[in-house]
């Protein structure tokens, strides 16, 4: 089955802020094996100019989760997620996420498409801190295999 | 932001350190704790096979966040990375054991931009194949 192109522009409700924690920073940095400093020392982060340990560039993936979760579970998307793959990814950053960051995403649908028989989905999840001020936008581009309307190139 | 690499000492075609990082299935089990993706074909090789894959593959996220070291470690701080991207080209197949699989990334300075900002290009490969394409950091420099 298809997924529904009119959703195409559509903004879900901005997530319940997330507080990210110094030790839930440190935990992803052991889970990627990165040992910078700047991850788990406020000191080495102070140096680098920030107030407190920051988070590796990937670490906000924890945070699209859950805005991810409200996209594919839109029962007016009609996805198939027994047949999703991961496509791309990318951060645009204003800042970097630190320890003590309360931050919200809102995400949008920002296209979806067929291509080679298969179709892709992309969204786009904006966190702001709770200042209102942006802090990263994060563009995940997924993968349906084989569920493309007929007509499309098989 | 405190690059300890400066604009100016760097050209287009400038390289960066190459770095070998093991992916195992230990690896795997962390990160879906720490990501909270718990999808089984990262950790459940019978399950993985039902679906088509060859064996337990690594989260695509993972991968990215190691090629990212090799911008971070160079640059000197990790908040320097401005804007990152990748295409997931090929699943990293994880076999079990303590060797696992070996990603191999090295990185090239691709594009001088403008507020004293280049784009670095990533090369990640597993036994030689490509397994991130299109893979992009903007980073902030002194």
């Amino acid at each position: 089955m298809a997924m529904n192109p009119a959703l195409v522009g559509k903004t879900y409700p901005a997530s319940a802020p997330y507080e990210v924690g110094r030790e839930k920073i440190r935990e992803f940095a052991d889970a990627i094996g990165d040992e910078h400093p700047a991850y788990r020392d406020v000191d080495a982060a102070k140096s680098l100019g920030y107030d407190d340990v920051i988070a590796p560039p990937t670490f906000p993936t924890v945070l699209t989760f859950v805005t991810g979760r409200q996209v594919i579970g839109d029962p007016e998307l009609g996805i198939d997620y027994s047949r999703v793959v991961h496509g791309e990814q990318r951060f645009e950053y204003s800042r970097p996420v630190q320890a003590g960051d309360r931050l919200s995403a809102t995400v949008t649908i920002e296209e979806i498409r067929a291509a080679a028989g298969n179709e892709i989905l992309t969204m786009r999840s904006t966190a702001t801190d709770s200042d209102g001020k942006h802090v990263v936008d994060v563009v995940t581009l997924l993968v349906v295999r084989g569920t493309a309307a007929e007509g499309s190139t098989a | 932001m405190t690059a300890t690499v400066s604009y100016d000492d760097v050209e287009v075609g400038t390289t960066l350190p190459e770095q070998t990082f093991p992916i195992t299935r230990l690896n795997l089990v962390m990160y879906a704790g720490a990501s909270g993706d718990f999808n089984p074909i990262h950790w459940d090789e019978r399950f993985a096979k039902q679906v088509g894959l060859p064996d337990t593959i690594a989260h695509g996220m993972l991968t990215m966040a190691k090629a990212a070291q090799v911008v971070s470690n160079w640059v000197g701080d990790p908040g320097a990375v401005v804007e990152y991207g990748v295409r997931m080209t090929r699943p990293v197949v994880v076999p079990p054991g303590w060797d696992g699989a070996q990603l191999v990334v090295s990185g090239t300075v691709a594009e001088k931009l403008d507020q004293r900002r280049v784009a670095v290009d990533l090369d990640a490969r597993v036994g030689g194949e490509t397994v991130l394409a299109k893979a992009r950091a903007v980073v902030q420099l002194a």
